[in-house]
């Protein structure tokens, strides 16, 4: 018994080795240096940075709670619509979907660039009809379609696995009790498939509210977002690198994400205990 | 109308991925029965009732509703209510809320959706059980709820699809007698669908046995059991001895190898036919004075009685007696004349009503095959 104790030790050291040296360790140098100035001083004088970047941080926010809720607005039926297909048409369909995650990020990215920019895909299209074409890059919705784009899939996923675990029969005991199209999706689809809706926003928002590469290759430099002035922290010029600012603004950012998510998990809780709670 | 019939079922054919499922089926109900659909898997019953609650639209046929014609009426506008196999139920939903799910969509005011719910609750003998999770529920409690929640809506048709299949022996008996309490208290219709033949003939008012998309008989359970129309219900519906015979002329029926006094009469002169005798109404005599005589090869203690396989001449009969005989032993057998049972050819004939290949086991065996299929497979 002891050595099957040790034995199930020895098989999770690796794992265990791996959270301390990345998870932990990162963590706790990021905390550190937060609470830190340059000479290695407990201070709190790093926080009031993020009032200087207030507004940068609403920002983010806003453009990232937009993309989540373009992304659910999205996903929810084309989830629901791949659910109701047979069990091999669905598994095509979900490739499709998950498809255009196989090419790298950035390369994604700089697609939209060359379809979206000046002379880009969509203006010479336009020119060649006669129009002038517009300016799409370098807007705030631009940065919306690249987070809307790559992090598509991240809320379908989950919707779609939410859905395909109903039991048809509980949908059909809804019609059977007197319930239209719109009853069945108000009062069975919706709250049976909060947890997968709870877990896409999330995987949506997290990292749509800390991305820097959408802003800077869609956003051009005007729109900063906090993972921009992050990483200008601990990347940028030489004169703007300064660690302390950058993670005691990434701990503001994990601290938010964590609040978020506390509260999201909160309202999955309530549905599963039952509208009984919020009806009666 | 003057009949009392509440649904009529007239020429329905159903063809589900090429496989023809109801070839024109026939078939009504009268209002305020227990009627029981009564077949092996795959013989079209869960199919009928899926066109009863609209959940499937036949081919052909016409689905007649208290004299209304109703192909193509949605569920949730049909007056019929379902038990579904796997309870259904809403796992987001605490039980009172399950209870008021179709109350609340008909947008009753709530003093009478509470009111409602507690009668339901009550009736199935789940008060105080309101704000409990659905999930925490064993599954006779589950059950409870489903058949509250369809009740609650006040239907004037259930279907029931093998509620009990997955219940314990013992809890299937005391559901099956609630069961049938509850629907003769409301007086509703009960449309019900089982595999199980002893369920079917302990509850229904009428029996309808299916096999291969068709009706092979209709019958009080009396009916069925005495008067089988073929040699398929006289084996599905309990233990039969299933001999080909002659009917040399009325009254008077020949089969291993000599003439009995029968009470069937209307067949033609020499005409091929099944004749069917239960276990329970064979007698053992000595050899002197049966009837027939035979070897016993087998003997099991049931309990009740000890069933005994009988060798008469290569045929093989079951016979359920209170007398232990050994196995090798040679005994006599006595059929009075109303324990025989002539029944017309049919496609079953010689396919059934030999004991030579039974044993408990094949038995168990065809049970888990039923048990898999009402088994929710999570």
């Amino acid at each position: 018994m002891n050595k099957n104790g040790f034995g199930k030790k020895l098989v999770t050291a690796p794992y265990t080795l791996w959270m301390v040296i990345f998870v932990v360790v990162p963590i706790a140098l990021v905390i550190y240096y937060a609470f830190t100035d340059a000479d290695g001083g407990f201070t709190f004088e790093n926080m009031t940075y993020i009032f200087e970047y207030g507004k940068t941080f609403l920002v983010s926010i806003e453009l990232a709670l937009i993309s989540t809720a373009i992304c659910l607005v999205m996903a929810y039926p084309v989830a629901y619509g791949i659910s109701r297909f047979e069990a091999r048409r669905q598994q095509t369909m979900i490739m499709l979907v998950m498809l255009p995650m196989w090419m790298n990020f950035l390369i994604r990215t700089y697609a939209w660039m060359t379809i979206l920019e000046g002379n880009g895909l969509i203006n010479r299209a336009l020119r060649y009809f006669g129009s002038d074409g517009f300016g799409m890059i370098n807007t705030e919705g631009a940065v919306v379609l690249g987070m809307v784009y790559n992090f598509l899939p991240y809320m379908i996923l989950p919707i779609y696995t939410v859905l395909t675990k109903i039991d048809v029969s509980t949908i059909e005991a809804a019609k059977d009790l007197g319930a239209g199209r719109r009853n069945v999706f108000r009062r069975v689809l919706l709250p049976m498939s909060v947890p997968g809706i709870i877990s896409g926003i999330t995987m949506v928002f997290v990292p749509a509210v800390s991305t820097f590469v959408i802003s800077k290759l869609l956003g051009g430099g005007k729109t900063f977002l906090i993972g921009d002035i992050i990483e200008n922290y601990f990347l940028g010029n030489t004169g703007m690198i300064n660690y302390n600012i950058g993670a005691s603004l990434s701990l503001v950012l994990m601290v938010l994400i964590l609040i978020s998510m506390t509260v999201m998990n909160h309202f999955d809780k309530d549905a599963g205990e039952g509208e009984g709670v919020l009806v009666g | 109308m003057t009949n009392n019939h509440i649904i009529d079922l007239k020429n329905i054919s159903v063809s589900l991925g090429g496989e023809q499922i109801l070839k024109n089926m026939n078939l009504y109900i009268n209002d305020k029965e227990f009627i029981t659909l009564l077949g092996p898997s795959g013989c079209g019953k869960t199919t009928t009732l899926r066109i009863i609650g609209g959940f499937l639209e036949p081919d052909e046929g016409d689905v007649i509703f208290g004299g209304k014609r109703v192909n193509g009426v949605p569920p949730h506008k049909r007056r019929v209510n379902t038990i579904f196999q796997r309870y259904a139920l809403f796992p987001h939903l605490n039980v009172f809320e399950n209870v008021a799910f179709g109350l609340r969509i008909k947008k009753l005011p709530e003093k009478e959706i509470r009111q409602t719910v507690d009668e339901m609750l009550k009736l199935v003998n789940l008060s105080g059980f309101d704000k409990r999770n659905v999930n925490s529920l064993s599954g006779g409690q589950q059950q409870r709820v489903a058949i509250a929640r369809a009740l609650a809506v006040n239907p004037k048709v259930l279907l029931l699809d093998e509620p009990l299949g997955a219940l314990d022996l013992k809890l299937r008996k005391d559901m099956q007698v609630e069961l049938k309490n509850i629907q003769q208290r409301l007086g509703i219709t009960f449309i019900y669908v089982t595999h199980d033949q002893e369920e079917a003939l302990s509850m229904s008012d009428t029996i309808v046995v299916m096999d291969g998309g068709v009706i092979q008989q209709i019958g009080s359970p009396l009916d069925i059991y005495n008067e089988p129309k073929n040699a398929f219900v006289a084996d599905f519906i309990g233990e039969s001895n299933i001999v080909d015979g002659v009917m040399v002329r009325d009254f008077c029926a020949e089969f291993a190898g000599s003439r009995f006094e029968c009470l069937d009469k209307g067949f033609s002169e020499r005409e091929a036919v099944d004749i069917v005798i239960r276990p329970e109404d064979v007698d053992v005599v000595p050899t002197e004075k049966g009837m027939l005589s035979g070897v016993v090869t087998s003997v099991t203690f049931k309990g009740v009685h000890f069933e005994i396989i009988v060798d008469v001449r290569g045929f093989k009969w079951m016979i359920q007696t209170t007398d232990y005989e050994a196995v090798g032993n040679v005994i006599g057998l006595r059929i009075e004349p109303d324990a025989i049972h002539v029944m017309k050819k049919s496609v079953y004939s010689g396919r059934y009503g030999d004991y030579s290949s039974f044993s408990d086991e094949i038995d168990m065996l065809s049970d888990t095959s039923y048990e898999e299929e009402s088994v929710p497979d999570e």
